[in-house]
């Protein structure tokens, strides 16, 4: 048990050139779970190997929730407390995608190898990690692997954890795969959100002039883009995709558009809704058609303070790489757990490029920066020096 | 000859999850005093091979002890090949540099042969280097049998390859050489070979006693020599065959395809010189043998097939009496 966090920081190398060892043994689960096809609702294949993973480790408590979660203990020598371990194990690449990795000395390049094969890789190794550099905690070690955290699912998984799970949570750690560097302590404020035009069958083109779904969804966008949005706190509308029509020359009967909005200012988010709702309705009424806003996912805007002493330990660890500290908010995991009262950061392995692209990659050798980091941080909070006073 | 065929898809064909209790198998192996080496053969693979080395490293030495050494045994790659496996920690070997003074050949075979010398192992895995969908089943799968079974010295991978199937039956065959080419042979001269899925493929594990008593065509014909000569000299029941479901691997174009036909073709037709076959030919079977699965059965599906001939029509008496053709 170390009795400062100066002698966590200062075991930071050491584990980093312990745990080289490993780099096979950690890749190794990297690529074999981002060849596993893992979209949003099915995650199944993927958290059986996780569930695999832990027996071979002999964990305990391994199990598959209701919701698709994979989790398992490592126990702690009082075991009195529990630290949750968390990684999102779905992706944005539908199962069609080739999903082959390719290893370069330096490097993965792959499908989803960074966002977030890489996280849930680090949660499986973890028991081996801890066995390498001999380290055992008097907390539990809860590992899990969240089912539905994208997209539609709206963090699904990690909802339904908090909202069914016994256990006491003393702190908790989402890991993702890039950036390292990378520290959320806050969730944002975000809502996201779907808007469908239907233009009836019995439409009549002569009465309202030739306009299709595609131009009456290009005035909806061009309406919201006028909403006037202050610079600070930070506030932003992203439309993320659009689709509608069949060909060149048919009038497009039906349109959708995916966006989201994401604001640090607490209220922002539902004001902006209820702007986009009043756009809807007017452009509905005028042109006589369908138009409806869906929300997707929601959540509201919470964290921990810049001092807490947690975000304060991360900031001193990441120092201690080398690396200037990247803040920025979450929309994952965090804020579910945030939200529940329970002290939590966010942390990314390693560098790497073209998240969510279909050559997404990561760099090899910045990898044990990222897990001596992880290492440190669990030190600190069995150690309990991210305990608010 | 069907009933022996049907035992032996019985009793020697495996499906890999049979084998997924590597801990099992370890044990095993050990008990057995057994020691395994891994061979990669190479030639410009340098966008398979990190990967092959990180998942059997980590899997099969690390994790579970079933390998005991492991080289890469290169052609004379002139990508990264050498350099990513090196990175990664593994043994890699030019084939040039082993048993120099018997010279230096180009070809796979070559590399295979040599292993032989390098490698200690009492059981030799050939895995090849290009398979995109690496995964420890590619080796488990195929040393298991010799592993539990003694009887057993050569284990071939064959592979589902399914275009698209819609009902539980799916024909389950080998790549286009081996229907075009191979299976058409073994159906005519050896039908017993037949029941091997997939004779050609690259992944297979056999005994060193085996190994360092066949020779080696160093070219395409390497597979095809090995099965005929480990055939004659052991028979059918030293083969067995695994199911690794998918092998994901670049496509061969039709032109590279004939190139190998017409080696593995050269190979055929020497050792059927070799076997004193050429002068003294069989009578020609006419069942020809293809495979269908349903679930992980596998049975043969036996055609007759007669080639039939009809005479020139010049010497059929109404064709010259219509065409007004004398004697």
């Amino acid at each position: 048990m170390f009795k400062s966090i100066d002698q966590i920081i200062e075991a930071i190398p050491t584990h980093r050139e312990n745990l080289q060892p490993l780099r096979e043994i950690l890749l190794a689960n990297a690529l074999m779970i981002g060849e596993i096809p893992a979209p949003t609702y099915s995650e199944v294949e993927r958290i059986t190997f996780l569930s695999n993973r832990f027996t071979e480790d002999g964990l305990q408590n391994i199990s598959i929730d209701e919701a698709g979660n994979g989790m398992a203990i490592v126990p702690g020598t009082k075991g009195e407390n529990n630290i949750l371990v968390c990684a999102h194990a779905d992706t944005v690449f539908n199962q069609k995608v080739d999903h082959a990795m390719s290893v370069g000395p330096d490097s993965i390049q792959g499908p989803g190898i960074s966002d977030n094969s890489l996280g849930l890789a680090a949660i499986v190794t973890l028991p081996e990690i801890l066995k390498r550099l001999n380290l055992q905690f008097e907390d539990n070690l809860i590992l899990m692997g969240c089912s539905r955290s994208l997209g539609h699912g709206d963090l699904g998984g990690i909802r339904f954890f908090l909202e069914n799970n016994k256990l006491p949570i003393r702190a908790g750690i989402c890991v993702e795969g890039v950036q390292l560097g990378r520290l959320s302590y806050a969730s944002i404020g975000m809502l996201r959100g779907e808007i469908n035009v239907n233009v009836p069958t019995e439409y009549d083109w002569t009465k309202f002039g030739a306009s299709g779904s595609v131009v009456l969804l290009t005035k909806v966008v061009q309406r919201i883009m006028e909403i006037p949005i202050a610079s600070e706190p930070k506030t932003r509308i992203l439309f993320g995709s659009i689709n509608a029509g069949t060909s060149f020359g048919t009038q497009p009967t039906s349109a959708n558009l995916r966006f989201e909005i994401r604001s640090e200012q607490v209220g922002m988010v539902s004001n902006l809704k209820q702007e986009i709702e009043d756009i809807i309705d007017e452009i509905a009424n005028a042109s006589d058609t369908e138009l409806e806003l869906s929300v997707i996912a929601q959540r509201a805007p919470a964290g921990l303070a810049y001092g807490h002493p947690m975000v304060r330990t991360m900031r001193q660890i990441i120092n201690a790489l080398d690396i200037k500290p990247h803040v920025e908010p979450s929309v994952g995991e965090l804020s579910g757990l945030i939200n529940k009262g329970i002290p939590s950061v966010t942390l990314g392995l390693t560098k790497g490029k073209y998240k969510n692209e279909f050559k997404e990659s990561i760099e090899i050798q910045p990898i044990f920066d990222g897990l001596s980091q992880l290492v440190a941080l669990l030190q600190s909070i069995d150690g309990g020096f991210c305990d608010e006073q | 000859m069907s009933s022996k065929i049907e035992k032996w898809l019985e009793t020697n064909t495996f499906h890999h999850g049979e084998f997924w209790d590597i801990r099992k198998l370890v044990e095993m192996k050990e008990a057995q005093g057994l020691k395994i080496s891994l061979c990669i053969p190479t030639l410009n693979e340098e966008k398979t091979i990190g990967k092959e080395i990180v998942i059997f490293r980590s899997e099969l030495m690390e994790r579970y002890p079933l390998i005991d050494e492991f080289a890469v045994i290169d052609s004379g790659s002139e990508d990264k090949t050498l350099e990513v496996a090196a990175s990664f920690g593994a043994d890699v070997y030019s084939a040039a540099d082993i048993l120099p003074e018997v010279g230096d050949k180009r070809g796979k075979g070559e590399n295979l042969w040599k292993a032989i010398y390098q490698l200690k192992g009492d059981i030799i895995v050939y895995v090849d280097a290009d398979i995109k969908n690496i995964h420890p089943r590619f080796v488990t799968g195929i040393v298991a049998p010799l592993i539990y079974n003694e009887t057993i010295k050569y284990c071939k991978a064959f592979y589902d390859r399914p275009m698209a199937y819609s009902s539980g039956i799916r024909s389950s065959g080998g790549g286009r050489v081996t229907e075009i080419l191979i299976r058409p042979l073994f159906s005519l001269f050896f039908p017993e070979l037949s029941s091997l899925i997939q004779p050609l493929s690259g992944e297979f594990a056999v005994r060193r006693e085996v190994l360092e008593r066949i020779p080696f065509p160093i070219g395409y014909g390497v597979e095809t020599a090995h099965i005929l000569d480990v055939y004659k000299e052991w028979g059918l029941e030293a083969f067995a065959q695994c199911d690794l479901d998918q092998r994901i691997h670049r496509n061969q174009t039709t032109t590279a395809l004939g190139k190998m036909s017409f080696g593995i073709l050269q190979t055929f037709i020497n050792r059927l010189k070799r076997y004193g076959m050429v002068d003294r030919l069989p009578e020609m079977a006419t069942l020809y043998r293809q495979f269908q699965a349903e679930g992980n059965r596998y049975e043969q599906l036996t055609r007759e097939i007669v080639e039939y001939e009809r005479p020139p029509m010049i010497t059929i008496p109404a064709y010259r009496k219509k065409y007004g053709i004398k004697d």
